[in-house]
């Protein structure tokens, strides 16, 4: 048991911005904009750090897949208390169409070679909401996955997880390794202090390659158009019912 | 107010107020000319969309969280950037219209209401946060950033801005009222936490107080013009970027509960903690009556009497400390039940009282608003006032818990009154002026926090004296001549 628990960790675009679409619709405005850790991926880094305070495991490390700026995500995870960081350089057209698959592939090729017991991911990324890598790299590894959790509790080589569903709450037991992706209530995520960011500097961050991996970063999508969702009509006042049900028979919508 | 006149003092009365009737008909008349001519050209300097005369509208922006009225300004502005509100700003000036600014109308004053009609500008458009400088500890932000907005935007940094006054108000807005909050006992108020403003004058003029772009730590560079602008309410100027001063977040936090025999044990507690040095985050205190109201409205069970809300911030080492300091001094002054919580959940529920308290008072009485007094005395006549201040509200017979930031000697009585009862709200107004006097009596001040907005002119006036109100009136004229800024506010009618 080698105690080991992988939290991926992604750089979006910070979620008070307000997006605006590129002029040629080809995507959304990042060049200038504040980035910082996917708030799903705060929690799970969290969770992490909760369960080493608590020693049930030993080592936290926080992977991160993107360009050189993914380097300071794993910074902000590891002044959170992470132990070290692992920085899966991909760059240029390769990051434009990194997702889900390739990440999970990546995130299951580094589970078998760091020997992890556990991967924490948040339940979906706040740029993309696509809510696939857990799943992905689950069954990649052919691993049980707890997600969308609201609890989590380690009992001896199994863990008990609470997860929120459309009806309510339902508790599944599931073995070692696993993987869990974290959903809004599972905590709430400490504050980076300075102390704890100046000990994070001298934290390691390992550079690996994809190709090192083996892992093939192709695509099997391709973003047609990026737009913006229409603008919103101005309402209108009636006076009566009658032109109420006019003006509704007139839209076509009765 | 009239009805307790004699009839002579009456007909005086009525007489004064038919003129002054005539002259109010004819300024709005002027008003009213003016506004129409103003609204192309504001249209053309911030666009038609960013003009607005919509009646909704007009009203959001001529009330705050106060219990005063709503006084609709004639048009509302948004600009997108300081030119704009300089532009307007020079058309307004030169039309005569009166110019009020509005962060998020959070204020607790009246503050924002157009008493003589005119122009609200609304700054929410303006909201970048500028400049931040990790390694220096300080950032610059405009009048539409919010104290949760900002202290988001710099959660991965390490940093934080810690003055706290409650609701989410523009830190541009907090400059303006010189606002403070429940750690001021530690990381201070406004006033010592604005570095420099950019301000734009009644005639359009922008000035920044410290110099363009400046932060140094401190400085002794020429008159403390950033000071004079901070807790000036919009009558000198409109606040467009303000330079803060940040902190280190802390490493670890710690709250903890006491209960106390009586205010006086408390405050002696209070006392003491500051006197040993323990540089205690947060000091918080609730009477009797508020601790009944919070165990009803949240199902707690603390015992009913005075208590202290404690929260300690530091390293690990430095809280386990700080908590045994504050924990003997409390038994040596008959504390009880001493609780302390270092994890947030149980942090939360341990202050989930004093976090509640605004809403607790108001369910005393459903269907009532409350009202917050804001007095400020040095420490030693804390007691003393609470005393006096609770004797007054039971032979008022007037519902008022209170709850204070004792480590500054700042506290408020919540009251709560219905809206419909003119005589009680006559009475709450009597009640109010006399605690106010009695702060002033024992050389403190009628508001700590909230400002002087329009409900305590007067009071302000018997404050400071009537020489430095000439003096405040000297700098009143010579930034604004045209009585133009905010008008009504802090200065009175008969001292411009």
């Amino acid at each position: 048991m080698s105690g080991r628990v992988l939290v991926g960790v992604k750089r979006v675009i910070d979620y008070a911005v307000k997006i605006r679409v590129k002029a040629d619709n080809t995507g959304v405005v990042t060049d200038g904009v504040k980035h910082s850790m996917n708030p799903f991926c705060e929690i799970a880094v969290e969770e992490a750090v909760k369960l080493k305070e608590k020693k049930l495991v030993k080592e936290v490390v926080a992977v991160s897949c993107g360009p050189q700026q993914s380097q300071e995500t794993i910074r902000t995870a590891l002044a959170m208390g992470a132990d070290r960081g692992i920085h899966v350089e991909v760059s240029g057209k390769d990051y434009e169409t990194l997702g889900p698959l390739q990440v999970s592939k990546i995130m299951a090729a580094l589970a078998k070679k760091e020997d992890a017991q556990l991967i924490i991911l948040g339940k979906q990324a706040i740029d993309d909401d696509c809510n696939q890598t857990g799943q992905m790299t689950a069954a990649l590894l052919d691993w049980p996955q707890g997600t969308f959790a609201s609890e989590v509790t380690l009992d001896g080589d199994k863990i008990k997880v609470v997860r929120e569903i459309d009806g309510g709450l339902e508790t599944i037991k599931i073995n070692t390794p696993a993987v869990l992706t974290a959903d809004l209530r599972l905590n709430t995520p400490r504050y980076a202090t300075l102390p704890n960011i100046m000990k994070a500097k001298k934290k390691k961050i390992a550079n690996v390659k994809p190709a090192d991996l083996g892992v093939n970063l192709t695509s099997r999508l391709e973003v047609l158009k990026v737009e913006d969702p229409p603008q919103r009509q101005a309402g209108m006042k009636v006076e009566t019912v009658e032109d109420l049900v006019g003006k509704l028979k007139e839209a076509g919508k009765v | 107010m009239w009805l307790y006149l004699t009839p002579s003092r009456r007909l005086l009365s009525l007489r004064r107020s038919l003129i002054q009737y005539r002259s109010i008909t004819l300024e709005n008349s002027a008003r009213k000319a003016a506004v129409d001519k103003v609204i192309s050209p504001f249209r053309s300097i911030c666009g038609k969309d960013n003009v607005s005369l919509g009646e909704a509208i007009r009203e959001q922006h001529g009330k705050d969280e106060s219990v005063h009225r709503c006084r609709p300004p004639d048009v509302v502005v948004f600009p997108r950037c300081v030119e704009e509100v300089s532009a307007l700003a020079k058309v307004c000036h030169d039309h005569n219209l009166p110019i009020i600014p509005f962060g998020t109308g959070t204020g607790l004053e009246g503050g924002v209401g157009a008493v003589q009609g005119g122009v609200c500008f609304s700054l929410r458009n303006m909201d970048q946060i500028l400049n931040l400088h990790p390694e220096d500890f300080d950032v610059t932000v405009e009048p539409g950033v919010t104290r949760k907005a900002l202290n988001a935007y710099l959660r991965d940094t390490g940093l934080w801005f810690p003055v706290d006054p409650g609701a989410d108000a523009s830190l541009c807005g907090m400059a303006a009222t010189s606002a403070s909050g429940t750690n001021a006992v530690r990381y201070g108020t406004m006033r010592e936490n604005v570095m420099n403003l950019e301000v734009v004058l009644s005639n359009g003029t922008v000035i920044h107080t410290a110099g363009k772009g400046r932060r140094p730590r401190k400085t002794s560079a020429g008159y403390n013009l950033t000071n004079l602008f901070v807790g000036s309410e919009g009558t000198l100027g409109i606040i467009t970027k303000t330079t803060l001063r940040l902190y280190g977040v802390p490493e670890a936090m710690v709250s903890a509960v006491c209960s106390f025999p009586s205010v006086q044990a408390a405050v002696d507690s209070t006392v003491q903690i500051l006197q040993t040095g323990v540089p205690i985050a947060r000091i918080e205190f609730l009477d009797d009556v508020m601790i009944d109201a919070c165990n009803k409205f949240s199902s707690l069970s603390y015992p009913v009497t005075p208590t202290l809300f404690l929260e300690f911030h530091g390293s690990e080492h430095s809280l386990e400390e700080q908590v045994s300091t504050a924990e003997e001094i409390t038994q040596s002054n008959e504390g009880s039940d001493f609780q302390w919580a270092r994890d947030a959940e149980t942090r939360n529920r341990l202050w989930k009282a004093r976090h509640d308290a605004w809403y607790a008072a108001q369910a005393l009485r459903p269907g009532c608003k409350a009202y917050s007094t804001d007095v400020c005395v040095p420490l030693s006549r804390l007691p003393q006032i609470i005393v006096e201040t609770k004797k007054d509200l039971l032979e008022s017979r007037l519902t008022g818990p209170i709850a204070g930031h004792v480590g500054d000697g700042n506290f408020h009585c919540l009251m709560v009154v219905d809206p419909n009862d003119p005589d009680e709200l006559h009475q709450v107004h009597l009640f109010t002026e006399r605690l106010a006097r009695r702060a002033l009596a024992m050389d403190g001040t009628c508001t700590g926090e909230h400002g002087v907005g329009l409900g305590k002119r007067v009071l302000l006036c018997e404050e400071v004296g009537p020489l430095a109100i000439q003096v405040m009136k000297g700098l009143k004229d010579s930034l604004d001549p045209r009585n133009l800024m905010n008008p009504g506010k802090i200065l009175q009618r008969g001292e411009l």
